[in-house]
C-alpha cells in the first residue's frame, strides 16, 4: 500500500480495496519502524490520526468523499495544529502546543485528509541542510550520511521514505524545492499569495509560501486544489479564483517554449547534474517542446539580495518570541530587560540568531538605505528579468540545485556556502513566481531534481509539464534501498 | 564591511537576543562573512529604480473596523508562561 502514490491511494479508499483506517495504520507502522533512522517527525499523532481516519471512512461509506478523504499526510512542524506542538523546529515553541489551526491546517482537515504528525524542519525554517532543528537533523534516505535539504527536510524524506504519500511544506528561498530535489521527490512552491500563510509561522512574509511534496505532479495538483484559495485573514492572499489544476495534465507539449538561462548552467553547478538535466531536457524536445537560450542577467544577485531581504523581515517577525505571551521563557528573570534577552538567547539557535542579527543591523538607523532599500531595489531588477523572459517563453528551466546531497556537517560551518546551496531556488521568491521541482534522474545514486518556474499563476501549466514527464519516465518512482 | 566584537554586542542589544561573550568572536567573523558577501549589490547601478517590497505590487488591503473575531482570551493565555486575573506576568518594570 505504502508505494502507491496519492492518486492511486485515493481510487483504492473510493472502491474500498481497503479503508483509512487500515492506510492510516500502515503508514504509522512505518514512522515506528523506520522513522528512528531518519528523524523525520517532530511530533507522531497517532490516536489523533485514527480518529480522523475511522471519520474518513464514514464519510467515504456516505458517498460525502473529496478527493483527499483518507489519506494519510504530514504537516510541516510550522503550520498551526489547535492542541497539538508546532514547534517550529526551535526551543522557544518546544512547550507550544498552537491554540489555533492554520487556513491549511483546517483547509485539509475540511477535504477530510487524515494528518498522522508534525515534521522535522530547519529552526524556524532558516537552513538548507535540516541541521538547524533543535530536534536534530534529518537523515536523506537516499544515503543517511547525507542532508535531505532543508528546510522542509522531514516532509520531504518522510515521503521519499515512502512514511506517507503526501506531506506540506514551505518555501522562502527554496525550502520546498530543495529537499524535494535532494530526496528524488515532486515539490511544489506556488505564486506568492496562493496558499494562505494564516497559521503558518512567519519567517520572512514577503517571500514565505506554502505548497506540497508528493511523489507525482498529478499528486500534487490533488494536494494544491485543497489547500489554494483567498483567505480574509491573511493579508496578502490573493483574491482570485482557484484554477483546475488537473484540467490540463495531459495537454500535450506540442510547441511548449522552454526557456534555458546561461546562468543556470555555469560555474559551480556539478557536471553529473549538468549532464541529467540535459537528458531531461532532450526528453522534453522528444515530447514537442522547443528549446530557447534566454538569459536572466541579474541571477548572481538573488542570493546576496536575499540575505539582506529574509534577515531583515525575520528580525522583525522573530520580534514576537520575547517570552511573554507563548514560548519558552528564561528562569528567574532579574528585570524585564532580562527576561527578553534570556529568554531569546536561550530559545534562540545560532543560525537564528546570525539572521536576527543581519536583519537588526540591515534596518538599523543609517544603514537601512544601504541594505534594505537596496536589495529591494535589485529585488525589481531580478523581477524584471523574468517579466522579460516570459514574452519569450512558457516556462524555464535549469538544475534546482547546483549539486546532489552534500554530506551532513559538510557546510554547517560556513553560512555562506550553505546559503549558494539555493542559488538557483531563490530568485523565484524574490518575484514570488511558482515553481516545481521534479526528479529527473541520479548521479552516484542521490537524486538530481529538475527546475521548472511559471509565469504568475500557471501552476497548472507547471504540473502538465511535469505530469507529461512523468509519464514517459520512471524516476519519481524509485524508491531509496531500504524503503521498498 | 566587517564589524567587531563592540558592533556584534550593540546589535545583539538592539535585537535584545542574548550572546553568550564566548560566541562573540564566532558571530563578529560570520556576520563580517555574510556582510562581505551581501556587499556585491553594491556594484549596481539602482538609479531611479523603484523598491519591490511586494512580488505582485499589491498594497495592504483594507476591512471595516468591526469585530470580526471572538474572544478567545482563556484559549490564547492557556499557553503563556504566567498569568493571573487574565494579565500576562512580568518582572517588575517600576520599583
Amino acid at each position: 500500500m505504502h508505494q502507491q502514490s496519492l492518486t492511486a491511494l485515493a481510487a483504492g479508499l473510493s472502491s474500498g480495496s481497503f479503508s483509512s483506517v487500515e492506510l492510516t495504520r500502515a503508514c504509522l507502522d512505518r514512522v515506528g519502524r523506520l522513522d528512528g533512522g531518519l528523524n523525520c517527525f517532530i511530533t507522531v499523532t497517532e490516536a489523533q490520526a485514527l480518529e480522523a481516519a475511522h471519520a474518513a471512512d464514514a464519510r467515504i461509506r456516505a458517498g460525502a468523499a473529496d478527493p483527499l478523504t483518507g489519506i494519510p499526510f504530514a504537516h510541516k512542524d510550522i503550520f498551526c495544529t489547535r492542541g497539538v506542538k508546532t514547534s517550529c523546529g526551535s526551543r522557544m515553541l518546544d512547550n507550544f502546543p498552537a491554540p489555533y489551526d492554520a487556513t491549511v491546517t483546517r483547509r485539509l482537515q475540511d477535504a477530510g485528509a487524515v494528518m498522522i504528525g508534525k515534521t522535522n524542519m530547519d529552526e524556524f525554517a532558516m537552513g538548507s541542510s535540516n541541521e538547524t532543528s533543535y530536534y536534530g537533523p534529518v537523515k536523506n534516505p537516499w544515503d543517511v550520511t547525507r542532508v535531505p535539504g532543508g528546510s522542509s527536510g522531514g516532509s520531504a524524506a518522510a515521503v521519499a521514505a515512502r512514511l506517507v504519500p503526501a506531506s506540506t511544506g514551505t518555501d522562502t528561498g527554496g525550502s520546498i524545492r530543495q529537499p524535494a530535489a535532494l530526496c528524488g521527490i515532486t515539490g511544489l512552491k506556488p505564486t506568492y499569495g496562493r496558499v494562505s500563510r494564516y497559521g503558518m509561522i512567519a519567517f520572512a512574509s514577503s517571500l514565505d509560501q506554502g505548497g506540497t511534496f508528493t511523489r507525482t505532479a498529478q499528486d500534487a495538483a490533488t494536494l494544491l486544489a485543497a489547500m489554494a484559495g483567498y483567505d480574509e485573514r491573511d493579508s496578502t492572499s490573493v483574491d482570485r479564483p482557484v484554477d483546475d489544476y488537473h484540467a490540463q495534465l495531459d495537454a500535450p507539449l506540442q510547441g511548449l517554449r522552454i526557456g534555458l538561462p546561461q546562468e543556470y548552467f555555469g560555474a559551480g553547478l556539478d557536471a553529473g547534474v549538468g549532464t541529467a538535466i540535459e537528458t531531461a531536457l532532450a526528453e522534453y524536445k522528444k515530447l514537442g517542446a522547443t528549446l530557447v537560450d534566454i538569459s536572466l542577467p541579474n541571477t548572481g544577485l538573488s542570493v546576496p539580495a536575499y540575505y539582506v531581504v529574509a534577515p531583515a523581515e525575520c528580525s522583525s517577525n522573530l520580534s514576537r518570541f520575547d517570552g511573554v505571551r507563548y514560548g519558552y521563557r528564561a528562569e528567574d528573570p532579574r528585570d524585564l530587560e532580562d527576561l527578553y534577552t534570556r529568554s531569546r538567547g536561550e530559545g534562540f539557535g545560532a543560525e537564528v540568531k546570525r539572521r536576527i542579527l543581519i536583519g537588526t543591523y540591515a534596518l538599523s538607523a543609517g544603514y537601512y538605505d544601504a541594505y534594505y532599500l537596496k536589495a529591494q531595489q535589485v529585488r525589481r531588477l531580478i523581477r524584471d528579468d523574468f517579466l522579460r523572459a516570459f514574452e519569450q517563453v512558457d516556462v524555464i528551466m535549469g538544475p534546482t540545485t547546483p549539486s546532489p546531497a552534500f554530506r551532513l556537517g559538510e557546510k554547517a560551518d560556513d553560512p555562506v556556502s550553505m546559503y549558494l546551496s539555493d542559488i538557483y531556488t531563490i530568485a523565484a521568491n524574490l518575484a514570488g513566481l511558482p515553481a516545481l521541482s521534479i526528479p529527473a534522474g541520479f548521479v552516484n545514486g542521490l537524486p538530481v531534481g529538475l527546475h521548472v518556474i511559471g509565469n504568475y499563476f500557471a501552476e497548472t501549466k507547471l504540473l502538465n509539464v511535469g505530469h507529461r514527464y512523468q509519464q514517459v519516465t520512471d524516476w519519481h518512482e524509485r524508491v531509496p534501498a531500504g524503503y521498498e | 564591511m566587517a564589524l567587531d566584537a563592540r558592533d556584534v554586542e550593540k546589535i545583539a542589544h538592539l535585537a535584545r537576543l542574548g550572546i553568550d561573550p564566548r560566541d562573540v568572536p564566532e558571530y563578529t567573523r560570520n556576520l563580517s562573512d555574510i556582510l562581505a558577501f551581501v556587499e556585491q549589490l553594491n556594484a549596481v547601478d539602482t538609479t531611479g529604480v523603484e523598491p519591490l517590497a511586494h512580488p505582485l505590487e499589491a498594497s495592504q488591503r483594507l476591512r471595516a473596523d468591526i469585530v470580526s473575531e471572538p474572544n478567545d482570551r482563556d484559549n490564547f493565555q492557556s499557553v503563556a508562561p504566567q498569568t493571573e486575573a487574565g494579565l500576562y506576568l512580568v518582572p517588575k518594570v517600576i520599583e
